[in-house]
């Protein structure tokens, strides 16, 4: 099949960008491509233009596509040529010099130019703007304006939009007096609400510049070049240069002159094409989709992915929806985030807001219905990514509302990601930095599932997760792609865990290697298989067909493996209680065994460590207890303090609930480890208040019951479920909730993921108000599991596979 | 030098897992996947010496259990982004469902 043409009228960041896309699908075997700049440039970063214009950065260093870029992408480039015409009849496009080319599909990217508010004196007799008059919007101009202003003492800029106040910082680093002049009430009325743009006014005022709001300048003073501006309310500012950074205006002209529906922009439908011709498409500023024109650059890398998928074939139901606007920003060094709306809008709309003028600090959230429709952060932006993504995604936001704008009860973020030296260590099990996770995006992993294989960052404890994802999302820019095997049970079946758990029951899929087969296409995954064995156990119980090797090696011999390869045996004992003839067996196998290290546990058990794999069957025999389950994604122990029995402050008996506990919970798999506590009294000895579940006794009876808390790598309090009024009741909820959390957690979701994801209110309303009507279900579910639950140390005197036990075979041929 | 060696019977390993035999004074961790190949590599991980014949195995995908670091048990080539590869030896089923490695000096 012979190649079609595809020509791009427009190089700048929509155009390349929208080329780029199209080359990443294999466009480049399916089109040929040409491109007409009307600019002398490779393709350049706009956003940088300011620090040309203040000498940070050199015209070159703000190149994305330099012109080699072109030749070694075989795309045919025209420099200089403005196109003037359509003709969509006989498909080719003209430029002014007479440059013609045919197409087979056209995409028209011509952007935008710099809008000039209508002015008496603005242009001179040749229809030019006057001396001393300049847009703010090209290369050109920042070099035009860069040669004016050495002669000038005293410069105004109109528009107090983020480009308006980068050019008057500009001027002001080159030794001008600078001046803002603004229409509105406030600076950046489109990002900002009267308070962020009070603080910011004063923070540009700090720094020398002369700011003056509801102004609308009527007339430019001056014969042959700038003398000052006139205002509406008869005020008049001496100047001798004028730069207008008053907003956009696109460049639609040419949709017209082609015969195409233009409105505010050239209208296009969702596949980002003209709503009259199937063969021409429009993206950026010049386009206009649902009635809205975007003129920043984030919806502009959205409708070129869409267009690029359509165009190519690579996905032809592609269709752009719509931009979510969150822009995240340093305007004169001063750093900022705003996102949707900056005023509430509704009645139900909840405003939750911090301000430190002195400090600059200024924070404003908008919520609605539990969802972040728009927000403000100045000078502390350290929780910017979390919220921008929150925004985007629509995603229910936590209950503790002040968690949204500080960082509570982990150790603070003190320096933004800005700030943070390239060589700080993120990862620190796997020794990741900073500069390391930078580099990898750079190389084109743009989720952080891709970043975590690659770099292995979070991979280790876990808890630097968030971190390592918020970190991607910043050196992408917030262009993070979504990856939707996150939402994935496991990576290679495409359902979420409640859809899984439907189509294993329905098709009675009972062994791991049952659905592999039957789900993935016969694809094993080895990290998948403890996943699909842990959910499997909760689903059939006893009717499980245990297959060992889809269980971690702990799992497969009922310890926990330790960095020599030896193991741990920790037997059961409930609420840190033995009797003396089970402490004396413990201290004899020791003994015997020569077992290296005897230590206690964080869980109020003994813990015999170092210990050969050929031994654990002997030493379970010996021990005569049971497993202590201290190696699995399981419940593993319940911790108690010593309760009413001895304690004079007891008002419950944490010990003997404790126990009941361990009776009825020990031996159930689930999504990862589950800790427990009871404790007597509300000072809380035995630290249930940051157990998955904790129990509290507060007299009477009384039992309060906390859920996901944590004391381990996160450090999070427990949340109050509900109060009890007897040990019965705490059994019933707890394994209620269990129950709940095996059946909706991801695989290695602990507790106080899972209850902070939906909320403490629902769970609480499925747990103990029963909005779903699922509770004698769960019950059921969970008696049957504790039905088959059984002790595995029982495998001492069977083993379940061939040489389980043996760390070294003999080879017989040897 | 390259000598076969039968090490023994596929039965003593479970589908899905390995088991380290000790061959010639040299410790060899064979595997027996669930497609019933069987395949022979180092018995330590490189990283920190855990014992591959513990790990979990997909397809022809080992992970060392101590520290999660992936290999290919074909080639011994590391995967998901781990730059050491492990060596392996040629193993082969007969008939009888015996187990036979190439082992080179």
């Amino acid at each position: 099949m012979s190649k079609e043409k595809l020509v791009v009228v427009g190089n700048g960041m929509a155009g390349a960008r929208a080329v780029e896309e199209i080359i990443a699908r294999g466009g480049g075997d399916r089109f040929d491509i040409v491109m007409f700049g009307d600019e002398r440039y490779g393709n350049y970063n706009r956003i940088l233009l300011s620090n040309v214009l203040n000498g940070s950065q050199n015209a070159d260093e703000i190149l994305i596509n330099p012109l080699d870029w072109y030749a070694e992408n075989g795309v045919k480039l025209h420099l200089g040529e403005f196109v003037s015409d359509i003709d969509r009849a006989s498909k080719i496009v003209q430029s002014k010099n007479g440059v013609r080319e045919h197409y087979d599909r056209l995409l028209i990217a011509t952007g935008s130019r710099a809008f000039i508010p209508p002015m008496a004196g603005a242009y001179a007799a040749d229809g030019k703007l006057k001396t001393g008059v300049f847009g703010y919007r090209t290369l050109d101009d920042c070099s035009d304006i860069l040669d004016y202003v050495k002669k000038c003492k005293k410069v105004a800029t109109i528009g107090g939009g983020l480009l308006g106040l980068e050019a008057a910082r500009a001027m002001m680093v080159l030794g001008a007096q600078s001046h803002i002049v603004h229409l509105a009430g406030h600076l950046l009325e489109m990002q900002l609400d009267i308070a962020g743009g009070g603080l910011l006014r004063k923070a540009i005022e700090d720094m020398g510049i002369h700011v003056h709001v509801k102004k609308s300048t009527t007339e430019v003073l001056g014969g042959d070049s700038v003398e000052g501006l006139v205002f509406k309310d008869g005020e008049k500012l001496d100047c001798d240069m004028v730069i207008v950074a008053a907003g956009i205006k696109p460049n639609a002209e040419l949709g017209v002159r082609a015969g195409l529906r233009v409105e505010r922009a050239i209208v296009v439908d969702d596949h980002m094409r003209s709503v009259d011709d199937p063969n021409v498409y429009v993206v950026g500023e010049c386009a206009q989709h649902r009635g809205r024109v975007y003129g920043l650059v984030a919806p502009l890398w959205d409708q070129a992915k869409v267009l690029a998928d359509h165009i190519t074939g690579k996905n032809a139901s592609a269709a752009y929806h719509g931009s979510k606007l969150a822009t995240k920003l340093k305007v004169m060094g001063i750093e900022l985030a705003s996102m949707g709306i900056n005023e509430p809008a509704e009645d139900r709309d909840e405003v939750v807001q911090f301000s430190e003028p002195k400090k600059g600090t200024y924070k404003k959230l908008i919520v609605r219905d539990g969802r972040l429709v728009g927000g403000i952060l100045m000078g502390d932006i350290s929780k910017a990514a979390y919220l921008m993504q929150a925004f985007d995604r629509d995603s229910p936001l936590p209950e503790e509302r002040l968690s949204l704008l500080f960082d509570l009860g982990t150790p603070s973020q003190k320096i933004t990601f800005d700030e943070m030296p390239a060589e700080a260590q993120v990862c620190n099990c796997n020794g990741v930095t900073k500069g390391a996770i930078g580099a990898c995006v750079a190389q084109g992993k743009r989720s952080a599932p891709a970043v975590m294989d690659a770099t292995r960052a979070g991979k280790g404890c876990g808890s630097c997760k968030q971190t390592v994802g918020e970190l991607v999302a910043w050196f992408c820019g917030g262009e993070i792609e979504d990856d939707p095997s996150i939402h994935y049970y496991v990576p290679g079946i495409p359902l979420r865990k409640p859809d899984l758990i439907k189509v294993i029951k329905e098709q009675g899929l009972k062994s791991v290697s049952a659905v592999f087969t039957a789900l993935a296409g016969g694809e094993e995954d080895a990290m998948s298989k403890p996943a699909l064995a842990s959910l499997l156990i909760t689903i059939w119980n006893k009717d499980y067909e245990d297959e060992r090797d889809a269980r971690f090696i702990n799992d497969r011999v009922h310890a926990n493996i330790q960095k020599d390869g030896t193991f741990s045996v920790v037997p059961e004992m409930p609420g840190g209680v033995c009797t003396p003839d089970e402490l004396r067996r413990i201290a004899d196998v020791a003994v015997k065994y020569n077992v290296p290290l005897v230590k206690l546990t964080g869980g109020q058990r003994i813990d015999l460590v170092g210990v050969a794999k050929e031994e654990l069957p002997n030493i379970w025999r010996d021990l005569g207890m049971p497993a202590g389950h201290a190696w699995g994604k399981s419940y593993r122990t319940c911790k108690s303090c010593i309760g009413n029995e001895f304690c004079r402050f007891g008002l419950g008996d944490s010990m003997g609930l404790a126990l009941k506990i361990e009776r009825r919970f020990r031996g159930i798999d689930s999504p990862g480890k589950l800790k427990l506590a009871t404790a007597g009294c509300p000072r809380n000895c035995s630290e249930a208040l940051i157990k998955d579940v904790g129990a509290v006794a507060i007299g009477d009876g009384k039992w309060e019951i906390y859920i996901g808390g944590a004391g381990g790598s996160h450090v999070r309090k427990g949340d109050l479920l509900c109060i009890v009024d007897s040990e019965d009741d705490v059994l019933l909820y707890t394994g209620r909730f269990i129950q709940f959390y095996r059946e909706n957690a991801k695989f290695k979701e602990r507790t106080y993921t899972f209850v902070e994801r939906l909320g403490i209110e629902r769970v609480r309303a499925v747990v103990v108000d029963d909005s779903d009507g699922l509770a004698v279900q769960l019950d059921t579910a969970m008696q049957e599991s504790i039905a088959a639950a059984y002790d595995p140390w029982r495998e001492a005197i069977a083993p379940k596979t061939a040489n389980q036990f043996n760390s070294i075979v003999d080879a017989k041929g040897t | 030098m390259t000598t076969g060696v039968m090490v023994g019977d596929v039965t003593q390993i479970p589908p899905g897992e390995g088991r380290v035999f000790l061959v010639a004074g040299r410790q060899i961790a064979v595997f027996h996947t669930h497609a019933g190949e069987v395949f022979a590599t180092q018995a330590e991980c490189p990283h920190l010496r855990g014992p591959l014949a513990d790990g979990l195995t997909g397809g022809t995908t080992v992970i060392c259990p101590l520290h999660d670091r992936a290999y290919d048990l074909r080639t011994g080539q590391g995967l998901k982004g781990e730059p050491t590869s492990i060596t392996v030896y040629p193993a082969s089923l007969d008939d009888a469902g015996k187990i036979w490695l190439s082992i080179t000096d």
